[in-house]
C-alpha cells in the first residue's frame, strides 16, 4: 500500500505546493500505516528531489524522457498510472491547480479510482474512505465517500500546514512504458511570463477593481505588488472592461485563488468575485463606500479612495521593512 | 404507475380551469434575455448617456439584432411573432435600467408596428412593415401638437387632399424616436369641417422633402430618447401611404394607443421596479443606529408598500397584455395598467430616493434618474388624467 | 466537422446556498437554473467557430446528462444557437456518472471536437472533461483559453501556471477549457428563443455508469469575524495590525 504524489516542477524546481503535498500524503500514510511515494517527471536535480524526503517522502521515482518535457495529458496519465500500479497505491495525489485538474481525471479511469478535487483537509476517515471539499465555489464544504478501493485527489492549496520531518528518501529511476501514439497533441510555443509573481502559487495577491478608475491608474497597485513581491489580480468588470488581462480576473469564473493575503482593492465585492477569494487567509479592503459588500469578506477595512491611500500604503510597508 | 393513472384526470382538470399564472418557459427566456442586456450592456454607460443626452444608436443596434425591435412583428413580415406578454416582460427589464432606451422600443412596437400590421394594407406591409419587422428602420408615431397634447380631437397638422397626394402642413411636438425613426406614422387633419371624424393617419418617409426637425429637446428624464418638434411644411404625402378609410385616423390613433398604454405602463413597472430593488440592495447593506436599514420597521414598511404596488402594477399590466393577446378588449384595462403604474412608478421613485437619503439624490445611484423617468410616464401617450377619463367614461357607459 | 459540447445545468451563481435533509442534500427551493458558465462560454466558442467555418462545420450540438428537469436549460442553449440537443437521461450524480454516460453516447456518435466546462459552479469537480477523454481514449487539452481552426488545421492556446502555450492537436479530441475562450456568453435572440423548441432535443436512455463517490454532508464555512475598520488617515496601524496580529507581512 502506498500514497503516490505527483509532484510538478517549474524549471526543476519544486514549489510550496508540492511540499505541501507531500506532507498531506505524509498525514494519511501515518494514518494507513502506508509508504508515501513522490511521482516526478521531467528533469530535476537529485538534490531537488531529495528535498521532497525532507517533508515525507519515503522513496522518490523519477521518469526523464524529452518527449515528457511538455505536459501531454494522456501521456503524463499513462506514466502516473503505471507508477501507481507499480507501487500498489490506493490513493493518487495532485496539486488542485492547472496540472491537477488536467490529469486527475484521466489517472481516475485509468485506476478505478473515485476521484474527490479540491480536497481542503486531512481525510477523516480511510475505511470507508470520506474527505472534505470545497463546493459551491468556496460557498460550502462538502464531505464526500469514495465507494472503490482506491481514490485520486486533488489538494486546494494551503490547506494543510507543511511539515519537515527527517526522511532520507531513495531516488529511482521509473522506466515507465511511453507510447508515441499518447502524443497527439503538440506544444509549438511556450510563452512563460518571468519575473512576475504567479497569482495561483503567490502568498501574497494586490487586486484592483473599478474603483481604480482605469486602466492607466494602475501604477500605485503595481508598486504595492512589488513592495510586497505579490501578484497582481483584478475583478471581473476590470477585465471585462479589458483594463487588464483575464489571466488577472479573480473570482467565480475566473481564478479561484487561497492566498495568506488578499488586497482588494476599490471592488465592492460582488458574491461571484468572494466566491474566487473568499478562502484567503486574510483580506483587507480599501473602498470609497464604507457599505460595499468587501467588508463584510474582509478583516481589515479602510474607507477612502484608493489613490490615495495606496502610495502610503506601500511607504508604510516600506518603513516597517527597513526597520 | 400511480402517476400514469393520476395523470390524465389531472390534464382535464387544468383543461376546465384555464386562468394561468405561470410563464412559460419561453417568457422567462425573453425576460432572462432582456435582464442580461440590461444590467450587462445598459447599465455600462446609461449614467453617461443621462448625463449627455446621447441617444443609444449602438444599443438600438444590438437591440435590433437580438430582435427586441419588431419582436410582437407577426414573423411573415420579419419579425419575432412574440405575444404581448412577452413585450411586457421585456419592457419592464430594460427600464429597470435604461427607460429612455426603452420607450424607443416602445414607440416603435407598441404604436407603430402594431398599427401598420393591424390596418395598413398588404402594400404598406411589405413597403414599411417589413423593414420595421427586422428593425431596419424604426418607426415614430406624430400625433402630440403644440396645442394639441392630450386633446387629440384638434388636430392643427393639415393634410390637404391633393388627389395623388396629401399635402401636409404644421407641426408636431415632443415627438419620441423624431430622429432615430425613419418611419413617420402622421395623424393630420383632413376636413377640419368633420372634427375628429376628419382626421387621417399616414406613414411617411422621414426623407421625405419639407420635414424637418427642431433641435433635441432638452428634458428632465428620459434625456437619451430622442424627443423632437417635427416641422411639415408642403410635404408630399402620396395617397397610397394614408391608413384605412378617410377619416379613419382619430380612430387609429386612439386603438394603436390602447396597445401603446401596455408598453408605457410596462416601462413604468420597470422603473419602480428599478428603483426598488436599488432600494431593498441598500437597505441590506447600509447600517443606521447600529443596524441595517432593513431592520428599521420605518424602511422596511416602505417596502412592503413598494413590493405591495410593484406587484400590483405588475398583475395589472400582465392582464391587459393578455386581455389583447386572446382578442378580449382591452383599451380600459390598458388604461388603469397604466394610469397606476405611472402613478406608483413616481411614489416608489420617490420613496427609494428617500430611503437612500443622500446617495439617492446623487446621480451615481440611478434611483433620482428613475424618479426623474418615472415623471413622464405620468404624462406621455395619455397623462393620467386622460386616463381618468377613459376608465370612468367606460364604468359610466349606459 | 461536428461539435458537441457538454453542459450542465446548475444553479444561478449568486444562489444563496443552503443545505436540507440533515445536511445531506442542496436545497433546491426557488433556485434559478443556468448553464455552467464555461460551459456557456464553450458553446459560446463553438459557434463562433462555426459561423467563422464557411459550412465546414456543419453542427453544433449539446449535450446534458440530467432528468427532464434540465430541459429549459438545455433549450436555453438551443435558444443561443446549438443545432440539436441531446439529453442522457439519468442523474448525475458524481463526475463518474456523467462521464461514463457522455462516452457512451459519444461512442456511437462521433463528433470531432469535444468541449467541456474547466469546472461547473455547482460541485466544482473539474473533472468530467478529462475522465470522458481518458473513457474514449482521445487527447484532451486543459485549461484552454483560445481555440481556432484554419483550413482543419486547429491551434490552441493553454494556460500554464506563468504562461501559456500553443498547441496543435489531431481531431477527434477534447477540449477542456476556460475563462477567454469566448468573451462573454450570447444572450439569445428573440428568434433563437421562439425556434429553441422546433430545434431536436433527443432523449436518449441511460447506459447505467455507476458513481463512484457520494455527498455525505455538506456544511457551510463558520461565519467570519467583523471586519476591523482601520482610519485612512491611520495607514501605519493597518501595517501594524498585518504585522503583529496576522502576521502576514
Amino acid at each position: 500500500m502506498s500514497v503516490i504524489v505527483f509532484v510538478e516542477n517549474w524549471d526543476g524546481k519544486f514549489k510550496k505546493l508540492s511540499f505541501e503535498l507531500i506532507s498531506y500524503a505524509r498525514q494519511i500514510a501515518d494514518k494507513s500505516g502506508s509508504r508515501v511515494i513522490a511521482l516526478s517527471i521531467g528533469t530535476v536535480e537529485d538534490d531537488e528531489l531529495h528535498k521532497l524526503g525532507n517533508y515525507g517522502a519515503d522513496k522518490i521515482l523519477k521518469v526523464e524522457d524529452e518527449r515528457l518535457n511538455s505536459l501531454i495529458n494522456k501521456a503524463y496519465a499513462s506514466v502516473i498510472t503505471q507508477a501507481a500500479e507499480k507501487e500498489s497505491s490506493d490513493t493518487v495525489l495532485f496539486s488542485h491547480n492547472a496540472t491537477g485538474k488536467a490529469l486527475a481525471p484521466r489517472v481516475a479511469v485509468r485506476l478505478k479510482a473515485g476521484a474527490v478535487t479540491g480536497v481542503t483537509e486531512i481525510p477523516s476517515s480511510l475505511d470507508p474512505f470520506e474527505v472534505k471539499k470545497k463546493v459551491f465555489t468556496n460557498k460550502a464544504f462538502a464531505n464526500v465517500r469514495v465507494r472503490s478501493v482506491k481514490n485520486v485527489l486533488t489538494l486546494f492549496q494551503n490547506s494543510v500546514e507543511i511539515k519537515e520531518t527527517e526522511n532520507n528518501a531513495e531516488i529511482e529511476a521509473f522506466d515507465a512504458e511511453i507510447r508515441d501514439q499518447d502524443f497527439k497533441t503538440r506544444v509549438l510555443e511556450v510563452n512563460k511570463i518571468t519575473g512576475k509573481v504567479l497569482l495561483t502559487d503567490a502568498e501574497i495577491v494586490v487586486s484592483g477593481g473599478r474603483g481604480m478608475k482605469g486602466p492607466e491608474k494602475w501604477q500605485p497597485l503595481e508598486d504595492l505588488a512589488a513592495e510586497l513581491g505579490a501578484a497582481i489580480a483584478c475583478s471581473r468588470p476590470v477585465s471585462d472592461e479589458g483594463w487588464r488581462p483575464h489571466e488577472e480576473h479573480v473570482g467565480q469564473t475566473g481564478k479561484i485563488i487561497a492566498p495568506n493575503l488578499y488586497f482588494a482593492l476599490g471592488i465592492s465585492g460582488a458574491i461571484q468575485h468572494l466566491g474566487g477569494v473568499s478562502s484567503s487567509k486574510y483580506i483587507v479592503a480599501v473602498n470609497t463606500d464604507k457599505d460595499a459588500p468587501i467588508f463584510e469578506a474582509a478583516d481589515y477595512g479602510i474607507v477612502g479612495d484608493v489613490h490615495k491611500i495606496l502610495p502610503e500604503l506601500t511607504g508604510e510597508i516600506k518603513k516597517m521593512k527597513d526597520a | 404507475m400511480t402517476s400514469a393513472i393520476i395523470f390524465p384526470i389531472f390534464v382535464s382538470f387544468i383543461n376546465l380551469y384555464t386562468m394561468n399564472f405561470e410563464f412559460s418557459e419561453e417568457h422567462k427566456m425573453i425576460r432572462q434575455a432582456a435582464r442580461d442586456y440590461a444590467q450587462r450592456e445598459l447599465l455600462k454607460d446609461v449614467l453617461e448617456r443621462d448625463a449627455k443626452a446621447e441617444i443609444p444608436w449602438d444599443h438600438i443596434k444590438n437591440l435590433t439584432e437580438l430582435g427586441f425591435f419588431g419582436m410582437m412583428v407577426s414573423p411573415e413580415w420579419g419579425g419575432g411573432g412574440m405575444d404581448t406578454i412577452s413585450y411586457v416582460l421585456a419592457m419592464e427589464e430594460l427600464s429597470k435600467v435604461d427607460s429612455a432606451t426603452a420607450v424607443i422600443l416602445s414607440v416603435h412596437n407598441s404604436l407603430v408596428c402594431w398599427g401598420v400590421e393591424k390596418y395598413g394594407t398588404p402594400e404598406q406591409k411589405e413597403k414599411f412593415l417589413r423593414p420595421m419587422g427586422s428593425g431596419e428602420k424604426i418607426g415614430a408615431f406624430l400625433l402630440s401638437e403644440p396645442e394639441a397634447g392630450s386633446d387629440a380631437t384638434h388636430q392643427r397638422t393639415v393634410a390637404e387632399d391633393k388627389g395623388d397626394y396629401y399635402l401636409l402642413n404644421g407641426t408636431k411636438n415632443w415627438i419620441s424616436n423624431a430622429n432615430s425613426g425613419q418611419i413617420y406614422i402622421v395623424i393630420a387633419q383632413t376636413h377640419p369641417e368633420k372634427g375628429h371624424h376628419g382626421i387621417n393617419a399616414f406613414i411617411v418617409d422621414k426623407d421625405t422633402p419639407g420635414i424637418t426637425l427642431a433641435p433635441h429637446e432638452d428634458k428632465m428624464g428620459m434625456r437619451s430618447s430622442d424627443t423632437h418638434s417635427v416641422m411639415f411644411s408642403e410635404a408630399k404625402v402620396p395617397r397610397e401611404n394614408r391608413i384605412g378609410e378617410d377619416g379613419f385616423g382619430f380612430k387609429f390613433a386612439m386603438k394603436a394607443l390602447e396597445g401603446g398604454r401596455i408598453g408605457i405602463a410596462a416601462q413604468a413597472l420597470g422603473i419602480a421596479a428599478g428603483a426598488m430593488e436599488r432600494a431593498v440592495q441598500y437597505s441590506k447593506e447600509r447600517k443606521a443606529f447600529g443596524k441595517y436599514l432593513s431592520h428599521h420597521q420605518a424602511i422596511a414598511f416602505k417596502l412592503a408598500d413598494m413590493g405591495l404596488k410593484v406587484e400590483n402594477a405588475r398583475n395589472l399590466i400582465l392582464k391587459s397584455a393578455w386581455h389583447k393577446d386572446n382578442g378580449l378588449s382591452y383599451g380600459t384595462l390598458s388604461a388603469m395598467a397604466k394610469l397606476y403604474a405611472a402613478d406608483m412608478a413616481m411614489e416608489v421613485t420617490t420613496e427609494a430616493v428617500q430611503i437612500l437619503g443622500g446617495y439617492g439624490y446623487v446621480k451615481e445611484y440611478h434611483v433620482e434618474r428613475l424618479m426623474r423617468e418615472a415623471k413622464l410616464t405620468q404624462i406621455y401617450e395619455g397623462t393620467s388624467e386622460i386616463q381618468k377619463i377613459i376608465i370612468s367614461r367606460e364604468m359610466l357607459r349606459d | 466537422m461536428k461539435i458537441l459540447v457538454c453542459i450542465s445545468n446548475v444553479p444561478d451563481t449568486t444562489t444563496k446556498i443552503r443545505f436540507t435533509d440533515d445536511d445531506t442534500r442542496f436545497d433546491t427551493a426557488s433556485v434559478q437554473w443556468i448553464i455552467n458558465p464555461w460551459d456557456e462560454l464553450a458553446l459560446t466558442r463553438a459557434l463562433e467557430l462555426k459561423e467563422g467555418s464557411g459550412g465546414s462545420i456543419e453542427k453544433v450540438t449539446v449535450v446534458n446528462v440530467g432528468p427532464k428537469e434540465s430541459e429549459p436549460t438545455i433549450r436555453k442553449a438551443l435558444a443561443i444557437g446549438a443545432d440539436d440537443a441531446v439529453r442522457i437521461d439519468a442523474e448525475p450524480l458524481d463526475a463518474h456518472v456523467v462521464a461514463g454516460e457522455l462516452a457512451g453516447h459519444i461512442r456511437n456518435n462521433p463528433y470531432d471536437i469535444v468541449l467541456c466546462g474547466i469546472d461547473s459552479s455547482d460541485y466544482n469537480g473539474s473533472l468530467v472533461g478529462g475522465m470522458l477523454a481518458e473513457l474514449l481514449d482521445l487527447p484532451s487539452v486543459s485549461s484552454v483559453s483560445k481555440l481556432n481552426i484554419e483550413n482543419d488545421e486547429i491551434t490552441i492556446n493553454r494556460e500554464i501556471d506563468g504562461g501559456s502555450e500553443i498547441l496543435s492537436t489531431e481531431t477527434p479530441f477534447v477540449a477542456i477549457v476556460q475563462k477567454g475562450i469566448a468573451l462573454e456568453p450570447r444572450i439569445p435572440s428573440m428568434r433563437g428563443i421562439m425556434m429553441a423548441r422546433k430545434k431536436p432535443l433527443n432523449v436518449v436512455e441511460a447506459a447505467g455508469a455507476e458513481p463512484l463517490t457520494e455527498f455525505v454532508r455538506f456544511e457551510l464555512p463558520p461565519p467570519k469575524a467583523a471586519c476591523k475598520m482601520v482610519d485612512e488617515e491611520n495607514i501605519r496601524e493597518l501595517v501594524a495590525l498585518l504585522h503583529n496580529e496576522a502576521k502576514v507581512l
